[in-house]
């Protein structure tokens, strides 16, 4: 028997069970025809009001339904219930993202055929939850038009993680004299092509973009599109 | 900061795979870290340290090579490197380049077991 080298190949993913069990749930999200959608942005960027929105726009026409990661509190799920969408907390105690396996312990008891859209809000943090795959279809960074422009610049892994970037509080744009272009040349430098989209969960500016651009994206429209060719 | 729980991560692996060869235990992790995987090293590093006591790893040490972006530049046909991590335009001909080749690595790529 030959003895065990001493120095071994491994070549292994770090986050591989992560990654195995973000790719499960997005087989799981496909076979039930649910897009998945998270929401990543800085703490206090308007995640939860956008969502809000959000949910309170698409109920009337879709099944929604939305998961909220926090660190410590159910504030999020008791004003996301205002929408009438059935609505989880995940609340992550000290830990600063949401991973995989907690997005599935919260959908225990769903039935994900029951739904069209489901949202997942990240924790507010824009360095953590970039290393995690939740399996979702779609993850949208938000930043807010308060937070200044060079934003992506500081934190280009989240923004390149992406797959569409929201720019949130359009109202407040003049007031803070928000440069929109550099911000948009700054998204483009970290993430090359990335969809921008501007909105306003406030006034409710911009929204219907967003909402045609997920209703597009969905699965059944694009089955019905292929058939349509 | 999530080091620590990548830490962890890797320590787990690292004893699971000494454990599958019948190592009693681990001197050097050998990580392979993109710019694009959203961790820090000098964090990493400190973690690791923390993550490891009480381990069949404790006394290790885990060593990090950074790896730098790679892309596919459409206009070159080229794999290239990129400005920065700012500014991901291919480096020789400054055409902006989604498309990623390398750079998210977060990969054990080898172990020296104890005997």
């Amino acid at each position: 028997m030959n003895p065990e080298p001493r120095l071994v190949e491994v070549r292994k993913n770090v986050l591989k069970q992560n990654d195995v069990l973000a790719r499960a749930l997005r087989e799981r999200f496909r076979a039930a025809g649910v897009l998945a959608i998270s929401l990543v942005s800085s703490p206090g960027s308007g995640k939860t009001a956008f969502l809000e929105r959000t949910l309170t726009l698409l109920h009337t026409r879709y099944k929604v339904a939305a998961l909220v990661g926090d660190l410590a509190t159910e504030n999020d799920a008791a004003r996301l219930a205002r929408s009438q969408a059935p609505v989880k907390q995940i609340i992550t105690g000290t830990i600063c993202h949401l991973e995989a396996a907690m997005v599935q312990n919260a959908l225990e008891g769903w039935n994900l055929r029951d739904l069209d859209f489901l949202f997942i809000e990240n924790v507010g943090n824009l360095v953590c939850p970039s290393s995690y795959d939740l399996g979702e279809d779609l993850r949208c960074v938000l930043l807010s038009v308060t937070e200044g422009e060079d934003k992506p610049l500081k934190y280009p892994t989240i923004f390149n993680s992406a797959d569409v970037a929201i720019i949130t509080k359009s109202d407040l744009a003049a007031a803070v004299e928000f440069d929109e272009a550099l911000t948009r040349r700054n998204i483009q430098a970290v993430r090359p092509g990335i969809q921008v989209l501007k909105l306003s969960a406030k006034t409710g500016a911009g929204m219907s973009d967003f909402l045609e651009f997920l209703e597009r994206l969905h699965p059944r429209s694009r089955a019905a599109a292929a058939v349509g060719k | 900061m999530h080091e620590l729980s990548i830490a962890m991560s890797i320590v787990d692996l690292a004893c699971e795979e000494a454990e599958m060869r019948g190592a009693p235990g681990v001197d050097v992790v050998y990580l392979k870290l993109g710019p694009l995987s959203g961790v820090v090293k000098e964090a990493l590093l400190f973690s690791y340290e923390i993550a490891c006591q009480q381990t069949p790893l404790e006394g290790s040490k885990l060593l990090i090579e950074e790896v730098p972006i790679v892309v596919n530049c459409p206009v070159c046909r080229e794999r290239r490197s990129v400005q920065s991590i700012q500014s991901l335009c291919c480096a020789t001909c400054g055409t902006p380049t989604p498309e990623i080749l390398e750079g998210r690595e977060l990969m054990v790529t080898a172990m020296e077991l104890r005997q």
